[in-house]
């Protein structure tokens, strides 16, 4: 059967988050991008809520069985309020959810439960590097077997919360394939940069780059199973992310055209405008469907569960920055100014091309 | 519970219908359109019998059947995706109820219901059509001139006013023992408040096909012009309830008719459209071009990058089309919805159709294949049930609801 309708649970998570995301979030949004942070009992409010906890199964610590689509929905609701905000929230996942779903039963048993039990704690992945036709399926940073230990050397980038973090999944090409190694923080070998990264957008999201010299790691570290579940998974929630920062940027032009007055009528009567919100309106509703879809195919194990995150992913990222820019556009001068947020989520817009392993559900 | 599992039902008539469509459509496809106004009677009658041995009709009329949970529109869309996916033109020929009967069905009361839909489960094949359009009215329906004035003395309605553009006009009044649904006023002066709709059944005196049109494309399907001249139908064929003749609601429950319509012209766009690009992903992979997915756009060919987002948007303009049969089925208001799906759908197809021709080259121009054809074919999505721009307005007004006053 074909239903678009989530159940009556995901609709009162939705429900939560909504009201995180519009009381908490998104107040807070402006003061965090301009001064570089969050406070941090907002991300403990944030982590509370148990959006990454309730995919945990019990047995690791958490108190539900993952599932892709009440992930994504979350994850839209949440980057409704702001993307920054929601990807620190949710950025523990970078490392329990790899191992949820890569790692052996001993490597779940270690690391999953100190991560879920409890406050929200800086665990994070490194995934991208500073080149500019990335594929995280042709990595550049390299593992090599040596005795009894994995040798690591590489570079990456955009690693969130990467000076704090308690521990990493960090990925490197190990015979040209992609794979997940588990490094603790403080491992030899490892340089973070003291300085964060400066990036158009995410400012409130503190993102360091990491080189890898002769980095040691035990076998045991090694996540034995494939990227490609973590790689599609990563995919979704960013194209869920991408909606809900799309959705936020058509609501609020949307609204500021209907109370703005523009040669005696409302700038929402102007069918120039409103045209530009109709399409709006429906490109959003068209990826949230593909991205729907696409966690549907992946929670049943459907064969192109696959290519349908990437084109759920490609979508959205096309249609965030159509949607942002247009939203610039609708607010014309004060678009472009910071009071409004409007160039915020165009500045995060542009850059969901790049944001691949950024988030994952 | 979020879910987007094919019901078995409908797989099993998707098989039948793309047998349907590889074996009785494409063969034909060329053919029907250089010979405009020949009409594909071996595909019609075969899918008259076909159609009920799928368990009834394959038309917009739902059966009345109960079984289990509601997937009519669903079924409808496949079936109508999969048709189109084989000709968009000759699936237009399909017997059984289609706009008339949408609007039979969407305005009409019990008794009406029953006389004028249960001729499509007989043998023969018939067909209805919708008469809106007029030489000076087309998307703005409250410029319909073509009136309709009670005799008292007979109890009948008398018609006058000319329709154009109606799609299987002539079949439905010459061909069959079929009808038409006439938009008309019964007050001049009161715009849409007046505008109300009549069956007028095949044969009726008065009812006249004065010509057929030469078209862009879908040649297959006849598109008619009908003249009503003094033409009286009894006064239990006026649409809705006894009481619909003083009501102001005529209009609105007219325009209810495309929520129901407009998602299955959507489906049609999908079909067209998915013919489209498998062939143009065989084409090229007979010529050693083949896709590859995963990759970041800046390793992509620029023939992947378009055929990766031809692929996504006719999968996600899919997904809308079922969204808002999904609420049709549900008992939904999907107004919204259902506008919204013939926006992208109409963009879709036309994005795709044109796309091939234009990576093809000499072969996507040429009439040796049937590329260039649906290109043609394509464009009329983009006119039909609302123009993408009379659909935009639609989305744009319930999205700020706006009432029409206010958005113009």
């Amino acid at each position: 059967m074909y239903s678009f309708e989530p159940t009556e649970e995901q609709k009162m998570l939705m429900d939560a988050v909504d009201r995180f995301a519009e009381t908490d979030l998104r107040t807070a949004a402006h003061d965090a991008e301009e001064t570089g942070a969050f406070q941090p009992d907002l991300i403990e409010k944030g982590w509370e809520m148990g959006v990454l906890q309730a995919s945990i199964p019990e047995s690791y610590g958490g108190f539900g069985d993952r599932s892709v689509v009440t992930g994504i929905l979350a994850a839209e609701s949440m980057a409704w309020g702001d993307l920054a905000g929601t990807m620190s929230v949710m950025a523990p996942g970078l490392f329990t959810m790899p191992i949820l779903l890569a790692g052996t039963e001993e490597q779940k048993k270690k690391y999953i439960p100190a991560v879920i039990e409890g406050s929200w704690q800086p665990y994070s992945a490194a995934l991208v590097e500073n080149t500019f036709d990335f594929d995280p399926n042709d990595l550049s940073c390299k593992a090599v077997e040596s005795g009894e230990d994995y040798v690591l050397n590489g570079e990456k980038t955009f690693v969130p919360f990467g000076a704090d973090a308690k521990a990493l999944v960090v990925y490197a090409s190990l015979d040209g394939k992609t794979k997940g190694f588990i490094l603790p923080a403080g491992t030899q070998g490892v340089t973070i940069s003291p300085e964060r990264e400066k990036w158009m957008g995410l400012n409130a999201l503190p993102f360091h780059s990491m080189k890898l010299e002769d980095v040691k790691l035990p076998k045991a570290n090694l996540l034995p199973g494939e990227f490609e579940p973590l790689l599609d998974s990563s995919r979704v929630a960013i194209a869920a992310m991408a909606v809900g920062v799309a959705k936020a940027a058509y609501e609020y032009s949307k609204d500021y055209a209907k109370d703005r007055e523009v040669f005696g009528v409302k700038v929402a009567q102007k069918q120039s405008i409103a045209f530009m919100l109709a399409e709006m309106a429906v490109e959003i509703d068209a990826m949230r469907a593909l991205a729907w879809e696409a966690a549907w195919m992946l929670d049943n194990g459907k064969p192109d569960a696959s290519k349908q995150a990437y084109l759920a992913y490609t979508g959205s990222v096309d249609m965030v920055m159509m949607v942002t820019d247009r939203a610039v556009q609708i607010l014309g001068g004060h678009g472009y100014i910071r009071e409004h947020p409007v160039e915020l989520f165009m500045r995060n817009g542009r850059g969901f091309a790049a944001f691949t392993g950024l988030a994952i559900v | 519970m979020i879910e987007f599992e094919v019901p078995e039902k409908i797989t099993g008539i998707m098989n039948v219908i793309e047998t349907v469509a590889v074996n009785m459509m494409r063969p034909v496809s060329r053919y029907f359109d250089e010979n405009e106004h020949e009409i594909p009677w071996d595909f019609i009658n075969f899918m008259q019998t076909a159609s009920k041995g799928m368990g009834g009709s394959t038309s917009l009329a739902p059966s009345s059947k109960k079984e289990g949970p509601r997937i009519g529109y669903q079924r409808l869309a496949s079936i109508v995706e999969g048709l189109s996916w084989g000709d968009s033109g000759i699936y237009l020929c399909l017997p059984g109820g289609m706009l008339g009967s949408a609007a039979v069905m969407a305005a009409g009361n019990d008794e009406q219901k029953e006389r004028f839909l249960k001729r499509f489960s007989g043998d023969k094949p018939v067909f209805d059509a919708m008469c809106m359009t007029e030489p000076q009215a087309g998307s703005d329906t409250s410029a319909i001139r073509a009136s309709a004035v009670l005799d008292k003395e007979t109890n009948e309605w008398v018609l006058n006013g000319e329709k154009i553009f109606v799609t299987s006009g002539h079949k439905a009044m010459l061909d069959s023992e079929g009808f038409i649904v006439v938009w008309a006023t019964i007050d001049p002066s009161a715009g849409r408040a007046g505008m109300r709709s009549f069956v007028v059944e095949s044969g009726t005196p008065g009812a006249q096909v004065t010509k057929l049109e030469h078209k862009l494309g879908i040649r297959a399907s006849d598109t008619a012009s009908i003249v009503l001249q003094d033409c009286r139908v009894p006064y239990s064929n006026i649409l809705g309830s006894p009481t619909v003749e003083k009501s102001t609601k005529g209009f609105k429950g007219a325009m209810a008719t495309f929520d129901a319509t407009r998602p299955i012209i959507a489906a049609q766009a999908i079909g067209l459209a998915r013919a489209t690009l498998e062939m143009l992903k065989e084409m090229l992979a007979e010529r050693g071009v083949n896709i590859r997915y995963g990759l970041p756009r800046q390793k992509m060919t620029a023939i992947e990058k378009d055929m990766i987002d031809m692929e996504i948007q006719l999968r996600s303009a899919w997904l809308l089309t079922l969204k808002a049969v999904w609420m049709m089925d549900n008992g939904k208001p999907n107004s919204l919805e259902s506008s919204m799906c013939k926006v992208k759908a109409g963009d879709v197809v036309n994005k795709i159709t044109q796309k091939a021709v234009e990576i093809m080259g000499p072969i996507g121009y040429s009439r040796e294949y049937l590329l260039e054809k649906w290109f043609r074919d394509a464009k009329i999505i983009d006119i039909y049930e609302g123009t993408g721009q009379i659909n935009r307005l639609v989305v744009a007004r319930k999205i700020l609801e706006y009432r029409s006053r206010d958005l113009r």
